[in-house]
């Protein structure tokens, strides 16, 4: 499918601007930072600092970034579809869907392979996130923050079960890993679904322009000669594909789908195939910045990303509930 | 008929607890009792705080798929004893005077409760709604922030914990009891005085409104209620999110009323029934340890999503 | 033309179309009355596709709603429901755009955009064709709503009680730019019409529809009878000419 290219509007190239300025920062940062006792350029130098950094800082900095761009565009994505602004896969039960299939299939089988794991647990989204949007469909129009409290305590009640099955086996420790998004762990070898992650935010694209028609309701994407059903479940099928990779990854980092299409959409709109490009860059920068952040507030101890945007995300997130009371979707 | 129906939950409560304390025991009668009795008090203030808090909770909110355990209580409690843990270490933990954390526990929550509920513009629903989602972030944030220091504690530490993240019933001080009693007892007199106020309360702001009463300031005293309620009862066992969740369906199902001078009594002895009855079946006739609480999760969980598909709005 | 055959429909076990059968000529306004329950927003919506079909057949110009494909039948029809809020953060421009969809698919050429501006121009939307709909008030949205619809430049317009949400001002404006389209621009349009009055100084022909069943398909003056109207709505309605409309006096 060619892509065509328009005029982009000036407000849009200032953002794209000041977020990739801000995003080669990071990424030196990013480089840069780390409990080794070493400058860049000496670290780049000796032959165990040059090590170092291509199985360590480069994939890092490199995940940050992938997961960030496809979380965010997870959320744009769900958010079309579910109609209201505070969905994504974190109030939506997607995260803990994936994290219980991964769950049943590293107690079931415990030697698969990595790919049978991420497919139990793609399909456990997939299966998760579709009977919540059935579930959404029950719910008042008139009420839309009914919409992100019923999916926080569906993925409650997902997540009891998840412990409860966790606790009796002893698994605890590996649930934790999951629910709890970081990065320290990221070594080459050991991140490279995030590439596929990527690859599948990317594809999104294609589907820009559906995805926006099918935010406008199932009527008006009918009207238009859309196949809902079929828009429905593509998209369904790259959330469920994103919030996998990155739980069996990098474990779910909450608030990201949410607060990176919000702040974009309160500037540029909801028209897919402008915002797209803008939420992944967005994504990936502000997750990196968290990473960053958190390798540096406590040097040399690190502070996982995901708790560090879970932070500023809840003050982006209360931001959203008491600004714009009437624009909830 | 109501009256009639609530003479048949009582007597099943009452079953209830006769099993509890009878059952399987073995020993020394005069210990058995105590030891027992102990335990049957504190399940008896969970049930009734439970109960009642949700009960109030769905009447004001005008929906009865929430409850106010959503609100992030339970992850700020379990924020707590993570930080006392990390702050004070195992042994420091393990030495704090009960009366004093359970005191600060009620306090802190409360208070948090409060500040939540100054959010509340006195706009409705849509307000509420607002409130709770602001609770449930909260909720995440408390989450985020435990998991955070649970890696910096001590493995062994972290056992102190673990075991604090599920209601537990098997280990609780008398001298709590006795406060909670006092806290949990005081709330219901003054639920239950309330009563023909929450009728009208359940009828929605506006027709509340037309018929005289102040909605804010009752949604206000409403709330503060259902705080202390749920704040005792988390300081007193633990976090039991979806209890009050399952019991107040059942109540709804089982009393086809809207009077709330019924429905809290009912509750109640639901709540005991489910409580104490469950708890006997596990302990006594199952030989399970302390997973009662998670099984109650579970179901509570499950009923809240077949409500939801069942659209029931109140 | 659109044929409506043998349409029967039921709602779980309650009938709400019995055996409806009907032809709308080509050209013109068709407004589709009755009361409460009569079955016109069924009947909608099964015209639309936005209802699968139980029994009957539906086809506008030859083209079946079920056998043909949605993309095809977007180019023969344009709908808008009784539901206008979008929720969505679209510009005006971009909004309209989108009703090009079913003719580019995702790449707009300078005939579509032509279209767009047209559309902008005709429904005066010019001056705010770059602010975000989420930010219009209910009438102008409602302009840009039958925009878009008129730049999907299809045969067919359909319409479920459009006026429901709009003042005396908009709604009278609305039904002008429907009587335009279908004059100059040779649209066949079929509006659901709660409000008698409006049908009958706007409407070529009226469909009634009472109980599911069609209890009228004639032109306007002939459905515009005190015995006909009577009969449809279940009251006694004095029916006066003024200024050359018929006005039915269903309010005193």
């Amino acid at each position: 499918m060619r892509l065509t290219v328009r005029r982009l509007p000036s407000s849009e190239l200032l953002w794209f601007a000041a977020v990739t300025g801000l995003l080669a920062g990071l990424v030196l940062a990013s480089l840069a930072i780390g409990a080794a006792d070493a400058g860049l350029a000496d670290l780049l130098q000796s032959k165990d600092g040059l090590e170092l950094f291509l199985i360590s800082r480069v994939p890092r900095t490199c995940a940050a970034l992938l997961a960030g761009a496809s979380l965010a565009v997870a959320g744009v994505i769900m958010q079309m579809l579910a109609r209201n602004r505070f969905v994504e896969p974190a109030t939506a039960g997607t995260g803990e869907c994936a994290a219980l299939g991964l769950l049943v299939v590293t107690m079931a089988m415990p030697s698969s392979t990595i790919f049978l794991k991420m497919a139990v647990s793609c399909c456990a989204a997939f299966g998760g996130t579709a009977v919540f949007l059935a579930l959404v469909q029950k719910l008042p129009p008139t009420q839309p923050l009914l919409v992100p409290l019923t999916g926080i305590i569906y993925g409650g009640v997902i997540a009891a079960i998840t412990t409860f099955i966790a606790y009796e086996n002893d698994l605890l420790q590996y649930l934790g890993v999951w629910m709890n998004g970081e990065f320290s762990g990221i070594l080459q070898g050991r991140y490279e679904l995030l590439w596929a992650s990527g690859l599948v935010a990317l594809a999104a694209y294609l589907y820009a322009d559906r995805f926006t028609i099918a935010g406008l309701g199932r009527d008006a994407a009918v009207g238009l000669g859309l196949d809902y059903r079929h828009v429905l479940i593509v998209g369904l099928g790259i959330v469920a594909l994103i919030t996998s990779f990155t739980v069996i990854t990098v474990g779910m980092l909450p608030f990201v789908g949410l607060v990176v299409p919000n702040i974009v959409s309160h500037f540029h709109g909801d028209n897919a195939r402008r915002t797209l490009p803008l939420v992944a860059l967005t994504g990936g920068t502000l997750v990196l910045a968290s990473d960053v952040a958190g390798r540096l507030l406590r040097y040399p101890y690190e502070i996982p990303a995901g708790t560090v945007f879970g932070v500023v995300g809840t003050g982006v997130f209360l931001w959203l509930l008491f600004a714009r009371p009437a624009h909830a979707r | 008929m109501p009256d009639r129906k609530l003479l048949v939950l009582g007597l099943c409560a009452f079953l209830a607890v006769l099993a509890f304390m009878t059952l399987g025991a073995r020993g020394n009668w005069s210990f058995v009792l105590t030891f027992r009795g102990t335990k049957l008090a504190a399940l008896l203030l969970v049930a009734a705080a439970v109960s009642l808090s949700t009960i109030l909770f769905q009447t004001l909110s005008g929906n009865r798929i929430l409850t106010p355990s959503i609100m992030g209580f339970d992850a700020l409690y379990l924020l707590v004893q993570t930080g006392l843990v990390f702050a004070l270490g195992e042994f420091g933990y393990a030495t704090l005077l009960p009366e004093a954390k359970f005191a600060f526990e009620v306090v802190l929550l409360t208070v948090a409760a409060l500040a939540l509920f100054g959010s509340l513009l006195g706009n409705g629903l849509q307000d509420l709604f607002r409130m709770l989602l602001v609770g449930v972030i909260f909720g995440v944030l408390f989450r985020s922030l435990t998991s955070l220091l649970q890696r910096l504690i001590d493995p062994n530490e972290f056992a102190v914990v673990q075991g604090a993240m599920f209601a537990s019933f098997n280990s609780i001080d008398t001298e709590l009891l006795l406060a909670s009693a006092v806290l949990v007892l005081a709330c219901c007199g003054l639920a239950w005085r309330k009563r023909h106020i929450l009728d009208v309360m359940a009828l929605g702001r506006d027709q509340a409104i037309s018929l005289g009463l102040d909605h804010r300031r009752e949604l206000f005293h409403g709330l503060a209620l259902v705080t202390l309620l749920v704040a005792t009862s988390t300081a007193l066992v633990g976090p039991v999110a979806f209890f009050g969740l399952l019991v107040s369906a059942l109540t709804y199902e089982f009393l086809k009323t809207h009077r709330h001078g019924n429905l809290m009594i009912a509750s109640m002895l639901i709540a005991v029934i489910v409580l104490v009855g469950g708890q006997t079946l596990f302990e006594r006739v199952l030989g399970f340890g302390g997973s009662l609480s998670i099984v109650i999760e579970f179901l509570g969980g499950l009923v809240f999503l077949f409500l939801i598909f069942r659209k029931a709005r109140a | 033309m659109i044929e409506i055959e043998n349409v029967s429909f039921r709602h779980g076990r309650t009938p709400v179309l019995r055996d409806v059968s009907l032809k709308i000529a080509k050209g013109g306004i068709t407004a589709l009355i009755g009361p409460n329950g009569a079955g016109k927003s069924t009947l909608f919506a099964l015209m639309a596709r936005l209802l699968p079909l139980q029994s009957g057949r539906i086809r506008f110009d030859g083209l079946d709603v079920t056998q043909s494909l949605s993309m095809d039948l977007a180019r023969k029809l344009a709908i808008l429901r009784q539901d206008t809020s979008v929720a969505s953060r679209i510009a005006v421009r971009e909004m309209i755009g989108f009703g090009r969809f079913p003719h580019h698919l995702g790449r707009p050429s300078a005939v579509d955009r032509e279209k767009v501006d047209a559309a902008l121009a005709m429904f005066d939307l010019e001056d705010i064709s770059a602010r975000f709909i989420d930010e219009l008030s209910g009438g102008q949205r409602q302009r840009v709503l039958v925009a878009m619809a008129y730049a999907q430049d299809t045969d067919y317009l359909l319409l479920d009680e459009p006026l429901n949400n709009l003042d005396m001002h908009y709604a009278r404006n609305l039904m002008r730019q429907l009587r335009t389209l279908a004059d100059t621009h040779g649209k066949t349009i079929v509006v659901v019409l709660h409000e008698i009055n409006y049908a009958s100084a706007y409407a070529d022909f009226i469909v009634a529809l009472k109980n599911g069943e069609v209890a009228a398909n004639a032109p306007t003056a002939d459905v515009m009878q005190e015995s006909t109207l009577g009969g449809i709505y279940g009251m006694d309605v004095r029916i006066r000419e003024m200024e050359g409309k018929l006005v039915a006096l269903h309010h005193v």
